[in-house]
């Protein structure tokens, strides 16, 4: 326990970490205050996750169980990874929030709840039989009842807005309150208001007058017992300047240095489906890096035009989800066999088929691995964080031009929308990127389109356009020595062969595979990849702080996989692979190194709970 | 080459080493001397020329062709054309399709290409059959034709390509045929004029599968009464003597021929083509013999914008306002704070 030093402050007890959700209907505007809540939590230098939660439907009725939309954010003093397993704080907007969340709060967590939304009409909606205010429902916990709703209709009375208007501003009132909670300014947030609502004046300053009635209401107001002030100090972050990055702002940006360091033009071809629009729309508003987005009318023409920009000397690059890459498949087999850069960005949810949209999974690997008619070998990569996805966008392009072949980028649905700090890197300190495109004054003897370099096999990239150097291409097999059309069968398994050695050369090019944590020779190695890094990297440091001999390897190279990884995999005794689908990288782990690997499989489209890998890890170290 | 090279490029320099293995007597051999006939008079970058196809017979023929060639997947010529057009769009692209291809699997981006008005030419071999896959009924061929897959006689309605072009907002729709080396020659030049997306439907024979399917429009015996050589500005008439004429019916928004000289009709009385009546067009591009002449030439001209011209001026504009992005200041932008 901490005093502030300063008199008229609250005393405010210290916490480590925190992790509050904020539940209300799709209407209530959850998401905006989760993530204001997190700005302000991150411009006080706390480490910090988020989860974005919202429903499937875009206008469920309100007052609805499956129209609730829940933000949840954890910070803290120390590095923190994932958006944390169970809050502390609960906030409830309506009965329907309350039905849907209550059971994952912590026994003794604080809820807050808006006594003014618990009506008749919305119990029923909610499917409740009685008012669980009315009964022990809340016992187990520390309750704020208040009444949202009235305090806000008080606080934006002068701006004269009819009830449904001024209803708006409930969740600027519960923000100010909960800013108050816990200390953090209120000013990032009424500049924000500001500026979002330059051209609303009314909207604006009824917006700002809430959330400040909500901070003074924790001010002046009495508070229950049990109800404290918290503050949770600056955690111990590496020196440089930072930004909060969602996985899909952070692989768009990517994917425009990308560009950037290779002096390609960045065309992209995309249909607008969940959770990948969003990277649309953020390379939508780049023109001035000379981007160029193309929303094609399906998704294989998205990546079909891709390819088309890949061969004229652009970087083609393609965003989808699952669904989006089955459509993509036969184009994909084509770029692989015309040897083309093409970058084909997998942003994976629950499946199969349409599945759980706005869910995550990572059930798309074997897809990506095997899923293409004919022996048609696929570099693959996957982002770890959401930060991770910036860097892991820059090595997908870097493969893609330096070996003239598809690559897919796994990530998913919880990268995609959850945020943390990123530490901003500068351009200054990323290498360049080198595309090798053939020389019109330079023209080899014996030039033909699949002319290959001998150490990386990559064909040569002769870009329409260039005089001299004009060929055709396409999706029959070609000769090795003319880039004919040839129906050879000798000539068909060297090409083969030559297009599987290709991928596998690059093992040669990539990081070797280390420890996040633990070593070689530990009992139990935890594998992952994707975006359990945290839940797991967490978990086996737990683990290891009460002495298990267990290390965590995260795979970010699934296609090849890093040189040295059968062997480092050899020296456990034991390895468990985590997944967020029913066992994919454990079979091809399986398969490649005949290792006895286990699955630790959870495929509830929600990520790994950190306590979920610690009782596996409990489980298989005995 | 480079283009002030005072050397004329001809017909040869168009024509690749690859031996051409249609079958003999396909109409896509007069289409494929007629395209390398041509493309001299169009230009004198070889290297800026791109054919572009999917897959069927027709889309073989990017391979005989001595530029740049695409053969791609079946039925995605248009998209790749597009991606192509968007990464240079100095390039000079032509994309090959059937009507297999361009109107049953790649009937979608067909439809897009064309209402984008992206600035290429389609060249659409319609042969009414589907040749590579050997025999099938395709979508223009005809109710009761009998084939491998429709052995008591196709039940399929047939589309017709020049109205589908049409409906889906095409700004260039014309027709020639494979073997009408003189009217397909110009045809082709005015649709590589055409800036936008230039939709040419080939009448092409297909001996082995469909033999004289358009015999009934082609035979150059009853050519002149059963073709309708159209003309911006020009009255509608046709026929051995050019004594028959297209008029619309009285009071009906329908075509009737009639005879010049016969009930008082004169010329006065005939349309007159409008490239730029998409409604004309419509009535045009729906005639087909005995009943009607078949209507060749330029069904319609209208141009737009360009789709690729609109995107590249988007990016240039957007340059100028607000100035080529800086990276560095990208990922600056917005809230950051400082960890000392
Ligand atoms: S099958 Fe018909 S269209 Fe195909 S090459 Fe032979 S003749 Fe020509």
């Amino acid at each position: 326990m901490q005093t502030s030093t300063s008199p008229t402050a609250p005393v405010r007890e210290e916490l480590d970490a925190v992790v509050i959700r904020f539940a209300g209907d799709s209407g209530d505007g959850m998401q905006l205050t989760g993530s204001q809540f997190t700005h302000s939590t991150a411009l006080m230098g706390n480490d910090l996750a988020t989860f974005p939660d919202y429903p499937a439907e875009i206008r469920a009725p309100a007052g609805t169980t499956y129209g609730v939309s829940g933000f949840q954010v954890h910070f803290a003093s120390h590095d923190i990874m994932t958006p944390g397993d169970e809050p502390d704080v609960l906030v409830a907007m309506n009965p329907a929030a309350l039905k849907t969340n209550l059971a994952d709060l912590k026994r003794g967590g604080l809820i807050i709840v808006n006594t003014g939304a618990f009506t008749d009409g919305n119990l029923k909606k909610a499917g409740y039989t009685t008012n669980p205010l009315d009964d022990d429902t809340l016992a187990p916990y520390r309750e704020l009842r208040l009444d949202i709703s009235k305090h806000t209709l008080a606080a934006v009375e002068d701006f004269e807005l009819g009830t449904k208007e001024a209803l708006r501003s409930k969740n600027m009132w519960t923000l100010g309150l909960v800013l108050w909670l816990f200390g953090r300014d209120m000013q990032p947030t009424i500049e924000w208001l500001g500026q979002k609502f330059a051209k609303k004046p009314e909207i604006r300053d009824s917006n700002i007058a809430a959330l400040k009635a909500g901070n003074a209401y924790g001010e002046t107001a009495e508070m229950p017992s049990g109800i404290g002030v918290y503050q949770v100090p600056k955690a111990d972050l590496g020196a440089g300047t930072y930004r909060n990055i969602t996985g899909n702002e952070a692989l768009a940006w990517g994917l425009t240095a990308a560009s950037q360091l290779s002096d390609l033009r960045l065309v992209l071809g995309s249909y607008p489906i969940t959770p990948a629009s969003t990277v649309l729309h953020a390379l939508a508003k780049l023109k001035r890096f000379g981007v160029t987005t193309f929303q094609a009318e399906d998704e294989i023409a998205a990546c079909c035009a891709a390819i088309g920009a890949s061969w004229g000397g652009a970087i083609g690059v393609t965003t989808t989800s699952g669904p989006g890459v089955a459509l993509k498949t036969e184009a994909i087999g084509l770029a692989i066999i015309l040897e083309l850069p093409l970058i084909v960005v997998d942003i994976q949810r629950g499946g199969p088929s349409t599945g759980l949209p706005t869910k995550t999974e990572q059930s798309d690997l074997l897809q990506a691995m095997y899923g293409r008619n004919g022996d048609s070998p696929l570099a693959i990569v996957a982002a770890a964080t959401p930060g991770d996805c910036f860097f892991m966008a820059i090595e997908a392009v870097r493969l893609s031009l330096k070996y003239m072949t598809p690559v897919m980028l796994l990530t998913d649905g919880y990268l995609a929308n959850g945020a943390e700090p990123w530490r901003i890197p500068k351009m200054a300190d990323l290498p360049k990127l080198e595309a090798k495109f053939a020389d019109p004054d330079n023209i080899p003897e014996d030039y033909h389109p699949y002319l290959r370099n001998p150490e990386t096999l990559a064909r040569i990239w002769a870009k329409p356009g260039m005089p001299g150097l004009e060929h055709r291409i396409g999706g029959l097999e070609k000769h090795f020595d003319s880039g004919n059309i040839s129906y050879d069968p000798d000539n068909h398994h060297k090409m083969t062969k030559t297009r599987a050695a290709k991928i596998a050369g690059i093992a040669k090019d990539i990081p070797a595979q280390a420890c996040d944590s633990g070593e070689a020779g530990d009992t139990l190695a935890v594998v992952g990849w994707g975006s359990t890094y945290g839940s797991i990297a967490q978990a086996v440091r737990r683990a290891r702080s009460k002495g298990k001999k267990v290390a965590h390897i995260h795979i970010r190279h699934l296609s090849p996989f890093p040189a040295n990884l059968g062997e480092l995999l050899g020296s456990f005794d034991k390895v468990i692979v985590p997944e967020m689908n029913n066992g994919m990288l454990v079979k091809i782990l399986r398969s490649d190194f005949l290792i006895d690997a286990q699955g630790v499989n959870k495929i509830a489209g929600q990520p790994f709970k950190v306590a979920e890998i610690e009782a596996a890890i409990e489980q298989h170290l005995g | 080459m480079s283009p002030s090279d005072p050397i004329k490029l001809t017909r040869k320099d168009f024509a690749s080493d690859q031996d051409v293995r249609w079958c003999p007597g396909c109409g896509d051999y007069a289409i494929l001397a007629t395209v390398q006939r041509t493309l001299p008079e169009l230009t004198q970058e070889k290297e800026k020329t791109v054919f572009i196809s999917g897959i069927g017979c027709s889309s073989r023929f990017p391979y005989y062709m001595n530029t740049y060639g695409f053969h791609s997947i079946h039925g995605r010529a248009p998209t790749f054309a597009t991606g192509l057009k968007l990464a240079n769009p100095e390039l000079d692209i032509w994309v090959i399709s059937g009507d297999g291809d361009g109107f049953s699997i790649g009937g979608n981006h067909m439809l897009h290409v064309l209402r984008r008005n992206v600035n290429l030419q389609i060249l659409l071999f319609n042969n009414r059959i589907y040749g590579l896959t050997k025999g099938q009924y395709s979508p223009t061929s005809l109710v009761g034709l009998r084939t491998p897959s429709s052995p008591f006689g196709s039940v399929d309605r047939p589309v017709l390509p020049a109205s589908v072009a049409l409906g889906a907002g095409a700004r260039f729709v014309a027709r020639s045929v494979d073997t009408a080396a003189k009217h397909l020659g110009p045809m082709l030049k005015e649709a590589h004029a055409f800036r936008g997306t230039a939709f040419l439907e080939i009448m092409q024979n297909c001996p082995v599968f469909a033999d004289g399917t358009w015999l009934h429009a082609t035979d150059r015996a009853t050519a002149a009464e059963t073709q309708l050589m159209l003309e911006h500005g020009k009255p509608m008439i046709f026929g051995k003597e050019k004594n028959m004429g297209l008029r619309l019916r009285p009071k009906k928004l329908e075509l009737e021929i009639v005879k010049l000289g016969e009930n008082g009709v004169t010329e006065d009385d005939l349309l007159v083509h409008d490239e730029t009546n998409q409604a004309m067009a419509f009535l045009l591009a729906a005639m087909e013999p005995p009943t009607f002449p078949i209507a060749l030439g330029v069904l319609y001209r209208a141009p737009a914008p360009a789709y690729d011209d609109a995107v590249i001026s988007q990016i240039e504009a957007t340059i100028e306002k607000q100035g080529a992005g800086d990276m560095d200041t990208l990922l600056n932008s917005g809230h950051t704070w400082t960890v000392e």
